[in-house]
């Protein structure tokens, strides 16, 4: 139980999939201009990463370990990965039109997340048992929305802020990352 | 001259990294060392410039409704190529990079170009284009390499990469007290990351501002020229 403690904590703010791992930088500098549209986007990452992760460590163990073909795991994790994100779309579309909009080009981005694909093939090149799997795939997401929120806070406060003309947007964001990833680092403590 | 220029854009005004931000999430991290750029740099070129080909060649075949799900696989397959050849000829090189060979699937760069130029453009644009592209990627990924190694190291150092134990050269710039580790490490990174891209921004804008600058003075003295001439019309 312990262990699967700290392998939540590490996943989620240790190693920080942002922050220490740099993928899903795409989303993260992309919808992190409205804390609004911060939270749908952690939400919809959360479920994909976790059925991501679900269906491919099955198809993984189940098929393409029995099968001898491992070699293939790129090319089936991705169009797993690609119909789930189609999948949630579709959901978004329907149940929250706003949402959609404000995602808008990054929903169907999700499938070129790094931090999506980064999750399954650590949970196969790890040797995670399932278990060890399950709380991987949800401590990631978890440290994924805390920071993508964080930033998006802090995000609206440097618009208002006197930065160089040239900094503004994305290059004092990364500025900002630097120092958020350094107070992450403090917490390396913690286990 | 356009395919010229279609191919320099991407060096500093088109910069896929620090103008347009794709394919960001692999020079953060392996910017360490320019061994490690160098041979991701390598990856993703070979990578770019075969899945421009074929799909600049299978642009008539398919279908458009299913054409991203099809150009994802085909970057799969030749990303699952390239990790074994790396694997098999450059164990030092893979061992570095770890999961990021794999994740080139999800380079943006790589489905940016495909969607956004291979799939409407000719083969020997598509690959005059994947050069540019991936040459651009590549330079960054070196700038960037390059100060977090000094910074971060003191020490400028390549080795072969088909042989780890063989050192190419090694220059020690900075003695080791005075040294920042912090940029070897993920804050480095993103701090070299945000300045990079900040002066890029400020090269391109002063540029345009010049051009702006210029054009309007050249209005200027065509008016006045005009004025000049209406004067003595007038006389």
């Amino acid at each position: 139980m312990g262990e699967l403690f700290t392998l939540f904590i590490s996943a989620a703010l240790i190693d920080n999939i942002i922050l220490s791992k740099f993928t899903g930088m795409c989303p993260f500098l992309g919808v992190s201009k409205k804390s609004s549209s911060a939270v749908g986007m952690g939400a919809a990452v959360t479920f994909v990463i976790f059925a991501a992760a679900l269906v491919t460590y099955g198809l993984y163990y189940m098929v393409l370990d029995p099968l001898d073909i491992e070699y293939m795991k790129l090319i089936t994790f991705i169009l797993v990965i690609a119909s789930l994100v189609q999948f949630v779309e579709m959901v978004i579309k329907k149940f929250s039109p706003p949402l959609y909009k404000a995602l808008g080009i990054y929903l169907p981005l999700i499938t070129t997340n790094c931090a999506v694909l980064y999750v399954v093939l650590e949970n196969i090149a790890q040797n995670y048992n399932f278990i060890e799997m399950v709380v991987y795939s949800l401590g990631v997401p978890v440290g994924f929305m805390l920071v993508i929120v964080v930033f998006s806070k802090i995000r609206e406060r440097l618009e208002a802020a006197d930065t160089p003309k040239y900094f503004k947007g994305n290059p004092i964001g990364l500025i900002t990352c630097a120092l958020m990833a350094m107070a992450f680092s403090g917490l390396a403590g913690l286990v | 001259m356009n395919r010229w220029k279609n191919f320099t854009s991407g060096f500093v005004r088109e910069n896929p990294v620090f103008g347009l931000y794709l394919g960001i999430c692999s020079v953060l991290a392996v910017s360490t060392t320019i061994n490690n750029a160098l041979g991701m740099g390598v990856c993703v070129i070979i990578t770019l410039l075969l899945s421009n080909v074929i799909i600049s060649v299978m642009r008539d075949i398919v279908p458009n409704d299913i054409r991203i799900p099809v150009y994802i696989v085909i970057i799969a397959s030749l990303v699952t190529v390239v990790e074994m050849l790396v694997n098999a000829f450059s164990p030092a090189l893979a061992e570095s990079l770890g999961t990021f060979i794999s994740l080139i699937v999800v380079n943006c760069i790589i489905l940016g170009r495909a969607e956004a130029f291979a799939s409407k453009n000719g083969v020997v644009d598509s690959i005059l284009d994947a050069l540019g592209m991936g040459l651009g990627y590549t330079v960054s990924l070196l700038a960037m390499a390059l100060i977090r190694q000094v910074i971060g190291t003191g020490v400028l150092e390549f080795t072969n990469p088909f042989d780890a134990s063989q050192i190419i050269f090694s220059f020690t710039i900075i003695p080791s007290d005075f040294t920042v580790s912090l940029f070897s490490s993920a804050p480095g990174a993103f701090l070299t990351f945000g300045i990079l891209a900040g002066l890029l921004a400020m090269y391109n804008g002063k540029k345009q501002e010049k051009a702006e600058a210029e054009a309007k003075a050249a209005k200027a003295a065509a008016a006045k020229a005009a004025a000049e001439a209406k004067l003595k019309e007038a006389k």
